[in-house]
């Protein structure tokens, strides 16, 4: 790849709207994705991260709303017009060329002499492991390799942005591990403002800057992956990272209670009328001796134990009958005892493990 | 090992008897394409080397060299098929992309109305387009009557009546390949060509349109050869003045009662037709070693 000579771009996308007959594809989302930012959409299948990829790139008309990549006003820009790289969900690989050909097209409409097209070429066909396939016919090619085609072909002509529909979907876990770093190297090494779209939400946490998590058209929350975790803005978003598990606690003035135990916790609780405790699973200790000072205790019976290789999953209900689920490590005495069904268990939530969120539906 | 090797012949046995079941399913399809093809083209083939007296002979050739008239046939043959099925590709490859474009439900009513000409006779629609193109036929009279032209024109028992019919006969034998490879392209490809930068023309021309070229070749290809061969449309509304090669075989049958010269006519007609066929797919075979085809 050649160095860059131009600057990444911000997008800003406000009210945008988009419906299909009564579906809401998009309900009013405005996004700010900074220049040289990797933000990442996710949510669940049929939540609108592809609409709001296709009105970025053009092919989705809104109804109403605002996009602007960088000063430039550009929602009734066309396609061809602007500049972005696009990795499509289905590929979109052209049959009837190369993969040479389908590499080479975009610097082809941009008028790239052709020695220096053949260069650029096979240095992204590099790129994504697939060097000396510049000969072979797409349907020679197996999903994963088409994917990395239309990774190489997105980025070959230098976009300021580029847009990727869950590129590496098709790919097995290795290779998807391996392009994930591939990605974000390239990410840096050529810094365009990249907005990705996956439903893998570890896929989302490595990669990205910031992840918005999209329900039904709606932008749940936006914030780097660290906060995303630890301070999820609402149950939708607690439950879509992570597998957390819930319990419902009441305000009484200052303290927080759970089953008329005060809890303790160190950050405070959102303003809201109703809240609940998230328990991850990692963040949850089984402790063999009993109570502890400083944390908060919880004593439940073991429903259901899993060993997984590396960690185990427990299922405990406490005396209410709510369900905690707690993952431990494989060491110590666990490797020599796992818990058993039945077992009267004590568990452990630091208080900085403790995080209360807003529990009404969002 | 004594028992792996019996299964080796079993197997190969049962392969071969599998092989000779189809063989069989085939076989009636075989015989009569023996029976009604085979035969009758190689009686064809010896007919045209009787010569008038009976005997061996190259004369019905021989006449084809030398008279001028024969080449004239062939060439006005050659032009109506050309002219024809370029026409057929001008009018019906916009159609085909105007109908794939649209909704999956108006597409289809579209679809049967380019069938519906199927559902009368050749004949009643060769008719037809002679009572509307006549002298005093509606076309004349509404394009006085608008204006277009003042005197009736010629439209009928020449070339143009000739082309304006058989355009209108061949056209469904066009739309519907083209029609059929346009609506296998997958969408994206377009939006991923002018995502890529290329201007709508653009990703017409070096995406949609190559895609579509086996299809388009496919339709062409039939459109050329049943022109080849027609006979109602232009002995209808040629009104004698376009004289093509079936048209002059039926003359020899019926008027000279020559069936040497008539089958040497219809020989080098099916020998042309061959040849362009086997052009025609080497051609088609070029497109599939680029992935055109599917
Ligand atoms: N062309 C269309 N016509 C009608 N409805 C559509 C159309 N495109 C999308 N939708 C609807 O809009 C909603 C959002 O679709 P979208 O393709 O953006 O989902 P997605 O988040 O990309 O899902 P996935 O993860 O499965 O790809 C869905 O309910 C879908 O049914
Ligand atoms: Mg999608």
């Amino acid at each position: 790849m050649t160095s860059r000579t131009n600057e990444a771009l911000p997008i800003s996308v406000k009210n945008v709207t988009k419906t299909y007959g009564p579906v809401h594809a998009l309900n009013d989302v405005s996004l700010e994705v900074q220049s040289g930012e990797f933000l990442t959409l996710l949510g669940p299948s049929g939540s609108g991260k592809t609409t709001l990829l296709m009105v970025l790139a053009g092919f989705t008309r809104p109804d109403c709303g605002s996009l602007k990549f960088g000063d430039r006003e550009v929602i009734r820009t066309p396609p061809h017009l602007r500049d972005v790289g696009m990795t499509f969900q289905s590929y979109a690989l052209f049959p009837h060329m190369t993969v040479a050909g389908n590499v080479g097209y975009p610097l082809k409409l941009r008028k790239v002499p052709k020695p220096e097209i053949a260069a650029r070429v096979e240095a992204a066909l590099d790129t994504v492991q697939l060097g000396g396939f510049g000969d072979r016919r797409i349907d020679q090619l197996s999903g994963g390799q088409r994917q990395r085609v239309a990774v190489a072909r997105a980025i070959v002509f230098e976009p300021r942005i580029l847009l990727m529909d869950e590129p590496l979907s098709a790919l097995d876990k290795k290779l998807r591990d391996q392009m994930q770093i591939e990605l974000r190297h390239l990410h840096e090494k050529l810094g365009m403002t990249t907005v990705y779209v996956t439903h893998d939400q570890r896929e989302a946490l490595t990669m990205s800057d910031r992840i918005a998590v999209v329900n039904h058209g709606r932008i749940m929350q936006l914030a780097t992956p660290r906060d995303l975790y630890e301070r999820p803005a609402n149950r939708f978003v607690a439950d879509f990272i992570g597998e957390s598990t819930f319990l419902p606690v009441s305000r009484q003035g200052d303290t927080v209670l759970f089953d008329g135990t005060p809890l303790l916790h160190d950050s405070p609780p959102p303003e809201a009328a109703s809240l609940l405790l998230m328990v991850r699973p990692e963040r949850v200790v089984l402790s063999r001796e009993g109570p502890r000072e400083g944390v908060n205790n919880f004593a439940a019976t073991a429903t259901e134990v899993v060993y997984q290789g590396d960690s185990f999953l427990l299922h405990a209900a406490l005396a209410d009958g709510a369900q905690i689920v707690l993952r431990g490590a494989m060491r110590g005495a666990n490797v020599t005892a796992l818990p058993a069904v039945g077992d009267a268990l004590t568990l452990c939530l630091a208080p900085e493990d403790t995080v209360l969120i807003d529990g009404s539906e969002a | 090992m004594e028992a792996v090797r019996t299964n080796e012949l079993g197997l190969r046995r049962d392969e071969w008897l599998e092989r000779m079941k189809l063989f069989g399913l085939g076989s009636p399809a075989i015989l009569l394409i023996l029976v009604i093809l085979v035969i009758p083209v190689g009686w064809l083939f010896y007919v045209s080397f009787i010569g008038a007296d009976g005997t061996f002979s190259l004369e019905n050739y021989e006449r084809m060299l030398k008279r001028k008239s024969y080449a004239r046939i062939f060439q006005t043959t050659f032009e109506v098929s050309f002219l024809t099925t370029g026409l057929c590709i001008l009018i019906g490859y916009p159609l085909a992309y105007f109908i794939a474009g649209l909704p999956n439900r108006i597409a289809n009513l579209c679809l049967i109305t380019v069938l519906l000409p199927f559902w009368t006779s050749l004949l009643v629609r060769t008719y037809a387009w002679l009572v509307l193109l006549q002298k005093r036929g509606l076309v004349n009279e509404w394009a006085i009557s608008l204006g277009l032209w003042d005197e009736p024109i010629k439209i009928v028992h020449n070339m143009t009546g000739t082309l304006i019919g058989m355009v209108h006969i061949m056209l469904p034998f066009l739309i519907l390949p083209v029609y059929g490879a346009m609506k296998a392209i997958d969408r994206d490809l377009m939006k991923a060509a002018s995502n890529l930068g290329a201007s709508p023309r653009r990703a017409f021309w070096t995406v949609f349109f190559p895609l579509t070229l086996p299809g388009l070749f496919a339709g062409s290809l039939m459109v050329f050869i049943l022109c080849l061969g027609f006979f109602v449309t232009p002995a209808v509304l040629g009104g004698g003045k376009v004289i093509m090669v079936s048209m002059k075989i039926v003359s020899n049958i019926e008027l000279f009662v020559n069936w040497g010269a008539a089958s040497a006519l219809g020989v080098v007609l099916l020998v042309s037709t061959m040849v362009i066929l086997w052009i025609a797919s080497r051609f088609l075979n070029l497109e599939k070693m680029t992935g055109g085809g599917h």
